[in-house]
């Protein structure tokens, strides 16, 4: 497919994150079917052999996790993609990633669950997706775009981290950013400029008369809490430099809505309409999930009476609102799951309320 | 790196003739297996081999969960620890990506034949360019001895401590035989390591798989070797060795399986 770089091309997301994968210059791409991601599957099945890369339909999400483990080892630029049944059964692997430091883009174009749940939307593996989601101690950077645009940005973006850090970055999208057709610009990107030379511990084969080793086994404790540390001191890194967010109309804000992906474009579109009521109501965006901007919403509750965290899932992300709000103002919740996607005029019937009775929900 | 003290106790014979000798490719380090064990003589085939092909340069190995999962310290190529199970799928991902390379997984029974069955068969089925190493000593050893996919029937384990019954444990896994009907199966064998004759024919195994992998035949080279576990079958090495002679082989026939030549 030749399009100039700067034209303007009408794809799903799912598409937009295949295509500027390729653009990002995606070596090997590992995955198995699963709604609503398979057009990013097929979509490198059909581009990716013919572009320099390897496309390989796994066996199950298990094989194509391992099968990313083996290539990313190698120090290539390697992805997968699913759906949250499937990124559940990646979770082994993607631990043993983490604790190996191979960088990788993972992408969960999230669907209703638990269980085979539903193909619809929803935002349901928030705690999965920024607490580790497999064992061990250990974190994935993970964005969480908001439109197709977005959904190739974070391609290019995840992949620069992924090798910055030396570890697993995930794209949280949901069924409905991977479904729907937007507008979208590919940004010029230098595959050449932003490669990163892993050769110092990648498995290429013994040149240097060095043996290099992809384990994430150190059974002496010691050892294990030193590598432990290590991570940890990353990702601390991680959260000092890599915490994105948006935050709109908040400088005379009464009412903060937070909101990330799909349900920020509903709140979006739920401030509008009580802006036309004439509620002061803004909005916060968080766009890295881990590292979660704890500070910059900490910082809001100086300006804003409460906040109303909506999400397409029972209450996930509200926890971290709440962790990084504590006492200081009220923190309520509007949720919709089971992929039923929240509804603008459900949000302001949320907002209306807490404008007049805006005190601490229960929440124990 | 410290000598041992078998090459220190051979440095005065430096003068004489050398009939043996470790193979360079072999890291010079006390092995952590059991006295016995036939790990240790299967992982210095491969890296004779590796060393007589001249390929330790261009050789990645993948090294599986259970009492192996060692075997990086002493096979001196670049080397990957999979997931138990998935060595095949990792094996997969880094010779779709370095397809010049040659690339070897190394797995035990409860490894290839149980917790990995479906990325055996799908890597097989697929024709992957590979050599499959499976060590088959019909129980898990790392673990303290439980059952295995290949024990044997009537044989007493931790998790069978009346014997296997068929009818409750279902029966051994002949997995060489199943996976030699798929095309992707390029060369299927079955040697052992309990003598000296069968390790030299596991060595031409070895070397035979290899060489295919080289040659850029298509399909997997998969070369069972039947071994012991003297700690988890109880019995002295001696014993062990006696014992698989006497009861493995029965279920597990040695011999070629599969041969380019017969099947072309």
């Amino acid at each position: 497919m030749k399009k100039r770089v700067s034209e303007k091309i009408l794809m799903k997301g799912n598409e937009a994150i295949a295509e500027a994968a390729i653009r990002a210059g995606v070596k090997a791409y590992f995955g198995y079917p699963i709604t609503p991601q398979s057009e990013l599957l097929e979509y490198m099945s059909a581009q990716l052999n013919s572009r320099g890369g390897v496309f390989l339909q796994a066996e199950s999400e298990v094989a194509a996790i391992n099968m990313v483990y083996g290539a990313a080892g190698c120090g290539e630029r390697v992805m997968t993609s699913t759906s949250s049944p499937g990124f559940s059964l990646m979770q082994e692997g993607i631990s043993y990633i983490a604790s190996a430091e191979l960088p990788c883009l993972l992408v969960n174009v999230q669907r209703g669950g638990p269980g085979l749940g539903t193909i619809q939307p929803a935002q349901s593996d928030y705690f999965q997706a920024v607490k580790g989601g497999g064992h061990g101690d250990y974190n994935l950077i993970v964005l969480a775009p908001n439109s197709v645009q977005e959904m190739a940005n974070f391609t290019y973006l995840g992949f620069d981290l992924a090798d910055q850090y030396r570890t697993p970055v995930l794209i949280l999208a949901d069924g409905a950013l991977g479904q729907m057709m937007e507008p979208v610009v590919f940004p010029d990107y230098d595959i050449v400029k932003n490669k990163v030379d892993h050769s110092s511990w990648a498995t290429r084969g013994k040149k240097d008369g060095k043996q290099h080793v992809i384990t994430t086994l150190h059974i002496e404790p010691e050892k294990m809490e030193i590598i432990n540390n290590h991570l940890q001191e990353k990702y601390r890194d991680i959260c000092d430099k890599e915490i994105r967010f948006e935050a709109t109309k908040t400088d005379d804000a009464e009412i903060l809505l937070i909101a990330y992906g799909l349900s920020s474009r509903i709140a979006h579109h739920a401030l509008e309409l009580a802006r036309d009521e004439g509620l002061k109501v803004g909005l916060f965006r968080p766009i890295t999930l881990y590292p979660f901007p704890y500070r910059q919403i900490r910082a809001l509750t100086k300006k804003v009476d409460s906040i109303l965290t909506v999400e397409m899932n029972a209450g996930q992300m509200v926890e971290d609102v709440r962790l990084a709000v504590g006492e200081k103002v009220p923190v309520h919740f509007y949720g919709r799951t089971g992929g039923v996607i929240p509804q603008p005029e459900e949000i302001l019937e949320k907002i209306r309320a807490i404008s007049i009775a805006p005190q601490m929900e229960k929440i124990f | 790196m410290s000598k041992s003290i078998q090459s220190v106790q051979c440095e005065h014979l430096d003068k004489m003739d050398i009939v043996w000798d470790r193979p360079d490719t072999l890291i010079d380090v006390p092995m952590h297996y059991c006295p016995g064990c036939g790990h240790s003589v299967v992982h210095r085939l491969i890296m004779e081999v590796v060393q007589e092909l001249n390929i330790q340069d261009i050789t990645i190995g993948v090294a599986p969960v259970g009492c192996s999962v060692f075997s990086y310290n002493y096979m001196d190529v670049d080397m990957q620890e999979a997931a138990h199970g998935r060595a095949t799928a990792v094996a997969t991902g880094i010779k779709r990506v370095l397809p010049d390379k040659i690339i070897y997984s190394y797995q035990g029974d409860g490894d290839l034949a149980a917790i990995g069955t479906a990325e055996t068969i799908h890597t097989i089925n697929r024709g992957e360019n590979i050599v499959m190493i499976f060590v088959n000593n019909g129980i898990y050893g790392m673990t303290g001895g439980q059952m295995a996919p290949t024990t044997l029937k009537g044989s007493v384990t931790s998790t069978t401590p009346t014997g296997r019954d068929l009818s409750i444990h279902g029966h051994p896994l002949n997995i060489a035989e199943m996976i030699a009907i798929l095309p992707g199966a390029y060369y299927v064998t079955r040697q052992a390591v309990n003598s000296a004759k069968t390790v030299r024919k596991t060595k031409k195994a070895l070397l035979r798989g290899f060489k295919n992998q080289i040659d850029g035949k298509g399909g997997v080279s998969f070369i069972e070797v039947v071994s012991n576990c003297p700690s988890g079958w109880k019995m002295t090495p001696l014993q062990s060795n006696k014992w698989l002679d006497d009861n493995m082989l029965g279920t597990y026939p040695l011999g070629d399986i599969k041969v380019p030549e017969k099947i072309a």
